[in-house]
């Protein structure tokens, strides 16, 4: 079953790649996604998941990322036929098979429990994602995948660090040298303590650079802005998604080493940093999608924070991974769509959306107000759970800091949306051929109703999932 | 065997120095070249037994890191018709002197980190730590795209120096992969590279700032 | 008794021989016979019998120049042993006297050159001093290695020190430490790569241009003199590569003299293959060389 997680995609993959015709390869990548959806869901339901001696595990978060992985993906790939249709002109030869390559890494990185395994992957999604960002083929594109791929390879190359420390730091005690997870979790008492502390810092700065957590976050908001809408969602759901997933398993390590003060405080302080950083710049912002690149650091920094206080916070911060990751795809998606039509990125060039888009722009308003925490949405409820669990564990201070930063982006991010969609389009603007249509706004209709349903209720198996994973997390004790 | 590792070592550290200092371009190349040979023998130098798999790990990593990689960035050079000369934001010996620096520091930090006493040479992480530093001065304080590249291969080589530490307990699976990886990355960055001097007509990634805030 | 005797002896006789050798060693490479081998002695001889003419725009300083020169060669070249042998004087600290002896030398030499009043001594001059202060780190580095070696301050004991057996780390030490003694070497005697002593180019010199001026006796003690200091920074580094004690002090002065000849073809070699790095280059390359001492350091601390 783990193996046809992995396969199915590249199989796809495959067969984009040889596809002649330039019209219906964008088909087989919905296709993919639902069989891989299917197979997803079929792994949830079934036993446990267990593949090449314990290398390939499905553990309660990787369950749940996997799914949400899937999910995001299935309804991105709706998007992408009718995307890539406006886009006829450029060959998507490329960009089909990978797409499909990096739903396979993605897999293969909530599955792996070989740490070195696990790296292995997060470098192939990013080896991946690079022909991606470069869709357009612009100067600026190419400056967006240069500075990617130079960051995101430094910081694989010091995860890859961290990871040799920790593999050292059980050798060091005389101990099996070893870089399996359950086996770490086990030792974990007995690891040699600094080569503990210094290899979960490498690896949170590694892995942060996947993730985009300040000071790591720059190749963020030029590969954002350069990206296609459709790559954009699956990059700011999907790959840090897995990041996380990988920062979470070392923050596993260190709770049952019993080091986990240090390692929230680190967590803490990192995603305060984040969320400060994207306040700052997101005032101003003149771009709409680098806007969009801010807002994901500002949330990545949220993840960060609610699982550095623990407890209740990180039943919030699991859940809003899901629920960013869904309001990310519909703002990316919108902001797409809304680039196509005006042919532009910039709040000068770019207002009334609402006319000119009567669809797609409401939906982007409506994106906004969810991802900056409004109710009844589903960033609000898991934003609350976290200030809920910071100030039960009697942090007032950083959770006053939570709440400061969380209304300084809305405010930047609020100035910019509202330019894009209220006022009047231009005459330039009402001239392009773009119209909406479904096949390009129904996923997002899909997303902002998942989102709302988050928001108001959470069905009871997600609930357990949910549940599962945070004691995966905290060490069930 | 092993007492051969140390003086591999402090050649490789030397050759990072030739690395952070040298003006030509194709001396730093050599110098990386080099050094990816010496790490080739410093797989047959760490281990106690030598079998027939460590020679030919030893052969892969010489035939990769020290003919392949530099041909491929000489191949770039003459592609792109880039100026010899490396243009630092720093100076050359300011990079020389925070590369010492670093490496002062490195060495200091690695006395924080306990080495099991049966361990070979306490050489590796001092080395290790050091050359990472060393990429990383070269990444940050060098404008041409190659010089950046050049930079991100002397941190790989420094993490492939701790990796000699685990060299006898970490399976060769990851081993390969990491290698491979690593190939796969230079060469889409070769190809950046070269689309970067056909948009700009230079290779200089000072030209690449017209995205900012 | 003898040794001291052995001493002076050496350290009056042997220097001119190296220039000769030198000379004689690029000349093979470059397919000539070249000048004789003692030629240096058959000059100082010719220039001790000339008559001097100095410029009127000078004083006593241009006068003090090569005397100084010579003068604190001579003092410290007493204070490095040759071969296996102890130095006629040494105490605690001599290290500083001796690296400094050399810069109160190379001080009145500028000087000198600056008193001419023309702007190509000036010119040299300051290249020369500048070199000469990026070198003086590599210099006491080195030195700080081998006093911690031998937990001492005198340049005798420093440099009989039993250097531990095992190859290795110390090994590689040693050899960062004699690549950064061999470099000092090359600077503080300007020889290739840092300068060229045969050009007479007015915008390539660096040593030669300070000398320019001098004639007769005053050129013959400076020759002398730069060959003293060849002689004697040669016998320091002589000590880092080749440590070889024999016991008997005349077997010691032979087995110095053969090293000292070897090291002058090396310098010869060197000079032959090399061409003279770009002037902007030479700073970083000194700054390189500190740092080899640095490292060399560093691996013997931990």
């Amino acid at each position: 079953m783990a193996w046809l997680l992995i396969i199915v995609p590249l199989l796809v993959a495959a067969m984009a790649a040889v596809a002649p015709s330039n019209r219906w390869r964008p088909w087989l990548v919905p296709l993919g996604g639902l069989a891989h959806l299917a197979l997803v869901i079929a792994a949830l339901r079934g036993g446990p998941v267990f593949a090449l001696q314990g290398w390939l595990v499905l553990d309660p978060l990787g369950k749940l990322v996997l799914g949400f992985i899937s999910v995001l993906f299935f309804l991105c790939a709706l998007y992408a036929p009718g995307y890539l249709a406006l886009r006829s002109d450029r060959p998507n030869r490329v960009f089909c098979s990978c797409l499909m390559v990096m739903l396979a890494m993605m897999t293969l990185v909530t599955l792996s429990h070989q740490l070195g395994l696990m790296w292995v992957a997060m470098e192939a999604t990013t080896l991946a994602t690079a022909p991606l960002l470069f869709f357009n083929h612009n100067p600026r594109s190419l400056e967006a995948t240069w500075k990617y791929l130079l960051i995101a390879s430094v910081g694989t190359a010091l995860a890859l660090l961290g990871s040799f420390f920790l593999a050292y730091s059980s050798l060091r005690e005389g101990l099996t040298s070893t870089l399996l997870f359950d086996d770490l979790v086990n030792l974990a008492p007995q690891l040699s303590r600094p080569w503990l502390h210094t290899a979960f810092v490498l690896l949170l700065v590694g892995y942060g650079t996947k993730m985009g957590l300040a000071p790591m976050h720059t190749w963020k908001p030029d590969a954002y802005g350069e990206a296609p809408g459709l790559v954009g969602a699956l990059l700011a759901g999907g790959v840090t998604s897995c990041a996380f997933l990988a920062i979470l398993r070392f923050h596993r390590i260190c709770v049952a080493a019993q080091e986990d003060a240090f390692a929230r405080q680190i967590l803490v302080f990192v995603g305060l940093l984040s969320m400060t950083v994207a306040a700052v710049f997101m005032v101003r912002q003149r771009d709409f999608k680098r806007m969009l690149a801010y807002s994901s650091v500002e949330h990545m920094g949220i993840l960060a924070f609610g699982v550095g206080v623990g407890g209740l916070a990180t039943f919030g911060a699991l859940l809003h991974l899901l629920t960013n990751g869904l309001t990310k795809g519909a703002l990316f998606l919108s902001a797409g769509n809304i680039h196509r039509a005006y042919g532009s990125k910039l709040t000068d060039e770019v207002r009334g959306a609402n006319r000119r888009l009567p669809v797609s722009g409401p939906l982007f308003l409506i994106g906004f107000l969810a991802i900056t925490g409004s109710p009844p949405g589903g960033p609000f409820r898991s934003e609350f759970t976290i200030l809920s669990g910071t100030i039960g564990a009697g942090r007032f201070i950083v959770a006053a800091m939570f709440l400061l930063l969380l209304g300084a982006v809305f405010v930047g991010m609020g100035a910019t949306v509202l330019r894009v969609v209220q006022g009047a389009p231009s005459a330039r603007a009402e001239a392009t051929q773009y119209r909406d249509h479904l096949q390009v706004v129904a996923p997002i209709l899909a997303f902002l109703g998942l989102v709302l349903l988050l928001g108001v209720y959470i069905p009871a198996p997600l609930e357990s999932l949910l549940r599962n994973a945070v004691s995966f997390v905290e060490g069930a004790r | 065997m092993n007492q051969l590792l140390d003086p591999i070592l402090v050649a490789v550290l030397l050759l990072n120095l030739v690395a952070l200092g040298a003006s030509q371009l194709r001396t730093v190349i050599h110098a990386v070249a080099l050094q990816g040979v010496l790490l080739g023998l410093t797989i047959v130098a760490a281990h106690n037994t030598v079998t027939v798999w460590v020679i030919l790990m030893a052969a892969a990593t010489i035939a990769l890191k020290g003919v392949v990689i530099p041909r491929m960035l000489f191949h770039a050079i003459r592609e792109v018709v880039i100026r010899r000369e490396v243009e630092p934001i720093i100076g050359f010996v300011g990079s020389l002197l925070l590369g010492g620096a670093g490496t002062a520091l490195a060495v200091i930090f690695a006395k924080t980190l306990p080495i099991a006493h049966e361990q070979i040479g306490s050489l590796i992480v001092p080395a290790a730590l050091s050359t990472v530093l060393t990429g990383f001065l070269i990444l940050t304080t060098r404008t041409k795209a190659i010089s950046q590249v050049v930079g991100y291969l002397v941190l790989e080589n420094g993490v492939f120096i701790f990796g000699l530490l685990l060299v006898e307990a970490m399976p060769f699976l990851v081993e390969i992969g990491v290698l491979l990886d690593l190939f796969v990355a230079i060469f889409i960055m070769g190809i950046i590279i070269y689309q970067i001097s056909q948009e700009f007509s230079t290779a200089s990634t000072r030209e690449l700032s017209a995205l900012k805030e | 008794m003898t040794h001291t005797l052995l001493h002076i002896v050496l350290l009056l006789g042997v220097p001119p021989l190296l220039p000769g050798v030198i000379g004689k060693t690029k000349a093979w490479f470059a397919g000539r016979n070249g000048p004789p081998v003692f030629q240096l002695y058959y000059d100082l001889a010719k220039l001790l019998r000339k008559g001097s003419v100095f410029s009127t725009t000078t004083t006593w300083v241009f006068r003090a120049g090569p005397v100084v020169g010579i003068a604190t060669a001579l003092l410290a070249g007493l204070l490095v042993p040759f071969g296996g042998q102890p130095a006629p004087i040494s105490f605690a600290g001599d290290l500083i006297l001796f690296a400094y002896l050399f810069g109160l030398g190379r001080f009145f030499t500028a000087s000198a050159a600056l008193d001419t009043g023309s702007s190509f001594e000036g010119m040299g001059a300051a290249r020369e001093v500048t070199f000469a202060c990026l070198a003086e780190p590599a210099l006491f580095f080195g030195f700080l290695v081998l006093a911690k070696l031998s937990a001492s301050l005198s340049l005798t004991t420093m440099l009989h020190v039993r250097f531990p057996s095992g190859w290795g780390v110390t090994g590689a030490s040693l050899v960062l430490l004699a690549a950064s003694l061999f470099i000092v070497l090359l600077v503080e005697n300007s020889r290739i790569p840092f300068d060229d002593p045969n050009t007479h180019l007015e915008l390539t010199m660096i040593h030669e241009v300070m000398v320019l001026d001098h004639g007769g006796p005053a050129l013959g003690m400076i020759l002398y003199g730069a060959a003293l200091k060849l002689f004697v920074i040669g016998a320091v580094l002589l000590r880092v590569v080749a440590p070889v004690d024999a016991g008997n002090a005349w077997a010691d002065a032979g087995i110095f003299v053969a090293t000292m000849l070897a090291l002058a073809v090396a310098i010869g070699v060197v000079e032959s293959v090399m061409a003279r790095f770009r002037l902007v280059f030479a700073p970083t390359f000194l700054v390189a060389a500190c740092l080899l001492s640095a490292f060399s350091m560093i691996l013997l601390l931990r």
